[in-house]
């Protein structure tokens, strides 16, 4: 005779795993519409062949990749070399996109332990004035960064009203204004994971650190920086990683030179002269850099625990 | 010989609280001493400014004739066992015990072996490698302690450093913490809130309450020979009596129950009128009725080790004996007409 107890315990089981699949659905549904999909038509777009205005042909064609690495000159009738203008469009963006991060860091930081170490009732007011820029579209913030930076603009205005300056300064259709806004979009993609590391830091870890002889530099240095490196690291990659691929800040804020691989991408699917499999096929390798970014942090740390 | 640490008159206030209100008191070198009270007395604060994580408001702390005040916390030659025990989570069990000795400048290879050292004496060699995660509170506690005593500290303070830890362990660190003391020759500074731990670890202890420091002496001075109720009260169990003060001259009195009986007892009180005898209930034995101090037994009470009998006396005053449950015992039972004997010592008269 069976035991009952074996009998209900593996009825219970077959009743987890049946009751499994559809609660997983939803899951699967929003990887595969919102993730695979995009992707994989993205992918699939990059290797077809241009309409000439916008749209495709479904004609496969490596056209895309060859402009974007081969340069054949102007008439295509000489012999190939390696094409650096987008190569360049890409360094630059990614320098840009560095220093942001960096700036982000450096206020962000700081901004996150002000606010990890209020007290615990002030806190969420802080954080609440932290998001209230966001409740205005990006790309309105964006103009108005625009007007306030602009020859004649208030910031021109006050600084000549104090006498700090007597020609107003060529801030608007530079890499400066870019940086800016750059910056100003993403600071809070900074604060907010620092911030959940820090209000997660045990400042007796400090206490603890100073009592064992080091400094304040060498507390910051050997216990806090690395304790909260993951929060560092998150908004380091939420920073650098839309920064990469910002079009409004290079398109509103920045010059011809400040041309970033966003706006790139962004002109060939916008103007009549676009070019669908090229801007598709510029995201992929925009893509895959970011991946590849991302697998060396990943394998740099996975070291690093290694005993 | 100069004082191991000296506190000075010292007050602390935090913006309209004060915590401490011009503390003096000295340690020895190579003493345990303990800071003992209920929690919000001031004790711990006491420890951070020493630790120099608080700011002293008014007075001074020296250690071995020094000044201290100006001193930051990591110039200190004191070092800190925290009472969540404040390991760095990043950092196996061997660099968190080595962390002081790198801060010192030690070069890898002597501190790797001092460490190792400290990990044996705390029993924790095999876990040099793991995360502090992953060791019990007990273990964790042992590697704190490893840590602050690796870089060879003149004074160790302690705070509170068992009170997370279940009973059987705690009682086990006692005796391990005050074999350290004796074999380190250092001097260790033990905040508790633990009556108990004070008293079987400390060679001298500090009883605080309110900001104050209410007696110091030994832990046999403090329990036997308590100066006031704060201190027979919080220490150990004890009957509170309101008694009348006849007479009193160097340490001894002669003072009148409320039932009239006399008897003579040692003072802590320097004036004659209203005074409370603290009286500990297991100097106290019960006899036949007619000789001694008259009750009636209310209710007695099964402890295991102990008995706890309730008593009534002439007069109408409660009061509680404790009886060891030994074999020759009579267990008295309710209704029972008693005559309370009070062994030397059992009573002493306080100062307030």
């Amino acid at each position: 005779m069976a035991g009952p107890a074996t009998d209900s315990g593996s009825s219970a089981e077959s009743t987890y795993r049946s009751a499994r699949i559809p609660l997983l659905v939803p899951t699967w549904v929003m990887i595969g519409v919102f993730l695979v999909l995009p992707v994989a038509l993205m992918a699939v777009y990059s290797f077809l062949t241009k309409e000439m205005r916008g749209g495709v042909i479904w004609e496969f064609s490596l056209a895309a990749y060859d402009q974007f690495f081969v340069n054949r000159g102007l008439f295509g009738d000489e012999p190939a070399s390696l094409e650096w203008t987008y190569i360049n469009v890409f360094a630059r963006s990614i320098a840009q996109a560095g220093i942001a991060t960096v700036l982000c860091l450096l206020i962000g930081f700081p901004t996150a332990w002000f606010i990890a170490t209020r007290p615990p009732e002030t806190r969420g007011v802080w954080l609440f004035l932290i998001t209230v820029p966001y409740w205005v579209n990006l790309l309105i913030r964006t103009v108005s960064l625009r007007f306030l930076i602009r020859e004649n603009g208030p910031l021109n205005d006050a600084l000549m009203g104090a006498g700090v300056i007597s020609q107003p300064l060529a801030l608007i259709n530079t890499d400066f204004a870019v940086q800016l806004g750059l910056f100003y979009s993403y600071l809070p993609f900074m604060v907010l994971p620092v911030y959940a590391a820090v209000e997660r830091y045990n400042f007796t870890w400090s206490e603890a650190a100073a009592d064992l002889y080091a400094s304040r530099w060498v507390v910051l240095r050997e216990i806090v920086l690395p304790i909260v490196k993951p929060g560092i690291i998150a908004g380091c990659l939420l920073v650098f990683i839309p920064s990469l691929g910002a079009f409004l800040a290079p398109n509103l804020l920045g010059g011809a030179k400040s041309f970033m691989i966003g706006s790139l991408i962004d002109e060939q699917f916008k103007k009549s002269l676009g070019n669908w499999p090229f801007g598709a096929a510029v995201s992929m390798i925009l893509m895959s850099l970011v991946l590849i970014l991302l697998l060396l942090y990943a394998r740099s740390t996975a070291r690093q625990e290694r005993p | 010989m100069t004082n191991a640490v000296e506190i000075r008159t010292v007050t602390k206030v935090f913006g309209t609280f004060t915590a401490l209100h011009g503390v003096s008191l000295s340690i020895q070198d190579n003493e345990f001493f303990t800071l003992l009270g209920p929690s919000g007395c001031g004790k711990t604060t006491l420890l951070r400014m020493m630790a120099g994580f608080e700011e002293v408001t008014q007075g001074e702390i020296l250690l071995f004739g020094q000044n201290i005040a100006a001193l930051e916390p990591n110039q200190r030659p004191v070092n800190t066992v925290f009472q969540q025990y404040a390991l760095f989570p990043h950092m196996s069990v061997i660099d968190n015990v080595a962390f002081g000795l790198k801060m010192k400048g030690w070069p890898l290879e002597k501190r790797r072996i001092r460490a190792g050292e400290m990990l044996e004496m705390v029993h924790l060699s095999d876990f040099a490698n793991r995360a502090p995660a992953q060791l019990s509170g007990g273990q964790q506690q042992r590697v704190a302690l490893a840590r602050a005593l690796a870089p060879q500290p003149k004074v160790l303070l302690l705070d509170e450093p068992l009170s997370a830890l279940d009973l059987k362990l705690r009682q086990a660190m006692r005796m391990e913490l005050k074999q350290l003391q004796s074999e380190t020759g250092i001097t260790f500074i033990f905040v508790t809130h633990d009556q108990e731990e004070a008293l079987t670890m400390s060679n001298r202890i500090a009883v605080m309450s309110a900001g104050h420091v209410q007696q110091i002496g030994t832990p046999r001075d403090i329990y036997e020979s308590p100066n006031n109720r704060f201190v027979a009260d919080f220490i150990g169990e004890t009957n509170l009596i309101e008694v009348e003060v006849e007479a009193v001259a160097d340490g001894q009195a002669q003072v009148v129950l409320p039932g009239g009986h006399r008897i003579t007892t040692s003072s802590a009180a320097r004036d004659k009128g209203r005074h409370h005898l603290s009286i500990r209930p297991e100097r106290v034995t019960l006899g036949s009725p007619g000789v001694g101090l008259q009750a009636v037994v209310e209710q007695v009470i099964y402890l295991g080790t102990d008995l706890q009998v309730l008593v009534r006396l002439e007069g109408g005053t409660a009061m509680q004996v404790r009886l060891q449950n030994a074999a020759r015992i009579t267990v008295p039972s309710p209704g029972d007409a008693v005559g309370l004997h009070l062994e030397e010592g059992a009573a002493r008269l306080l100062s307030d």
